[in-house]
């Protein structure tokens, strides 16, 4: 069973080389010739007049939260989707499986319509 | 062929597992690199033509070594590192890119039973491993330390989650009437019903029953690559190429790979959960790979189509068309599916 993700390993170990062999090729093949002015942060041809790690928009935390929310959400349903035409086969408990799969829905359904009430959803 | 290899096999003895795994896996990165080096040129070239030019057309007959002289000039340009960027991150992060774009890979099935690892929970590695897309893209922001790489990478964080959300709606609909997290399964089970048995393998296909969730996964694939009309990324207007500012070279090489063979497997993808992967729309063709390369094909074009047709998104719009358009559409289909799959109408068993 779990030597079947063997290949997956080794192909995300294969992905990083891929990405570390032409950045060490790129070094050795290209020319390195450091200076101040090519090293400092481009603005447009300016000094850069502040430290580039400021404060920004809350609005990117609500939208991270949100959409751990909705991920998580999704991972529940999962397992769910994957078994639910068994239930459906196996007769009497389907409706208890669609119903409560429907409560818990409802439950994220209910949380959204608060979020885009509360003006959560809105970017202007 | 496994018969004919045995005496290699036992040559290296137990390390043949993992030499003959490396040999798939470059089996299935050098085309895609070929295919990702030949995408950038039909890029050019169909958006030439619908723009009434001829695209590139000078290097080797009719442009065709294009490519292979984009990626020779970037290989012998400088890497530039920033003096206030963090050094070891700004080299981590074109890495992080490129890893996940490839490791998904790892999972597709490219015919009935070529696939390298046939995992029975191939869709879950899939909505994982998409999801570290957005590392790359963040750990080049912040490890730049300038002022557009951080908003543009802002912007495409927040983006990229945002489309996140609906994919995996879609992700669950395909799910529910498949029965299976196994690709292969997902694709045979396509190849089921009234229709197929008619000869007409394609109204059986996904695509129909679940057209909203087709729509939705195919525009919100467009906006999780960051490509046009969804590029605000790097909209050169506003954050002037977002966190590929600082890049250079081979490390700005990585971020262009990365980008187009995101779009190639969301591509694939698309048309392995929806158009019936590599099955035969009519009964009397027979199954096989170039269906899927055809589909796959069909649906590149689309994403060119739409970068020469559609002027860019603003951000606002593109926040409300994810969470205030496709999620409530994604949620009523849901809904929807469920409720015919417990009523007598139920095409699914």
């Amino acid at each position: 069973m779990l030597e079947n993700y063997f290949p997956v390993l080794m192909f995300m170990l294969v992905g990083l080389g891929f990405g570390l062999a032409p950045v060490i090729l790129g070094r050795l093949l290209a020319p390195y010739r450091p200076d101040s002015e090519k090293n400092s942060p481009y603005e447009c041809g300016f000094e850069a007049f502040e430290d580039a790690r400021m404060k920004f928009d809350v609005r990117y935390y609500l939208i991270a939260i949100l959409f751990i929310l909705f991920d998580l959400e999704i991972a529940f349903l999962f397992p769910w989707a994957t078994v639910f035409q068994e239930f459906i086969a196996a007769g009497e408990i389907a409706w208890f499986v669609f119903g409560s799969v429907m409560v818990f829905l409802a439950i994220l359904v209910i949380g959204y319509i608060v979020e885009w009430k509360n003006g959560a959803l809105d970017w202007e | 062929m496994e018969a004919m290899l045995q005496p290699v096999a036992d040559f290296f003895g137990p390390s043949w597992t993992a030499i003959w795994t490396l040999l798939k896996i470059v089996a299935i990165i050098a085309p895609l690199m070929i295919c990702v080096a030949y995408l950038t040129l039909a890029e050019r070239k169909v958006i030439g033509y619908m723009q009434v030019r001829i695209g590139p057309n000078r290097v080797g007959p009719k442009g065709l070594l294009q490519p292979i002289a984009d990626g020779m000039k970037l290989l012998f340009k400088e890497i530039i590192v920033p003096s206030g960027a963090s050094k070891g991150l700004f080299i981590l992060g074109p890495i992080l890119a490129i890893a996940p774009s490839l490791a998904a890979w790892a999972v597709v099935p490219f015919d009935d039973g070529l696939v390298l690892a046939d995992v029975n929970a191939g869709l879950l590695f899939l909505l994982a491993i998409t999801s570290m897309e957005v590392y790359g893209v963040i750990v080049a922001g912040w490890a730049s330390n300038s002022k557009y790489p951080f908003l543009g990478s802002m912007r495409a964080a927040a983006q990229m989650v945002s489309y996140e959300v609906s994919m995996g709606f879609a992700l669950i609909c395909v799910l529910l009437i498949s029965a299976s997290l196994n690709l292969t399964d997902i694709v045979m089970s396509q190849n089921e019903g009234r229709f197929a048995d008619m000869g007409l393998g394609v109204l059986s296909w996904n695509w129909i029953p679940l057209f909203p969730m087709f729509v939705v996964y195919v525009i919100s694939g467009i906006a999780e690559t960051n490509r046009a009309p969804f590029d605000v990324v790097e909209g050169e207007a506003e954050v002037v190429a977002g966190h590929m500012v600082e890049y250079s070279g081979m490390t700005f090489a990585l971020f262009f790979l990365a980008e187009y063979a995101n779009m190639i497997l969301v591509s694939i993808l698309t048309s392995i959960l929806f158009l019936g992967g590599w099955l035969s729309p009519v009964g009397f063709l027979p199954d096989g790979f170039h269906w899927l390369a055809v589909k796959t094909a069909f649906i590149l074009l689309l994403f060119l189509w739409a970068r020469a047709t559609f002027p860019r998104f603003r951000y606002d719009h593109i926040m409300r068309l994810g969470w205030k358009v496709f999620i409530p559409v994604t949620l009523v289909w849901l809904f929807v599916v469920t409720v015919w799959m417990m009523s007598p109408l139920s095409i699914w068993s």
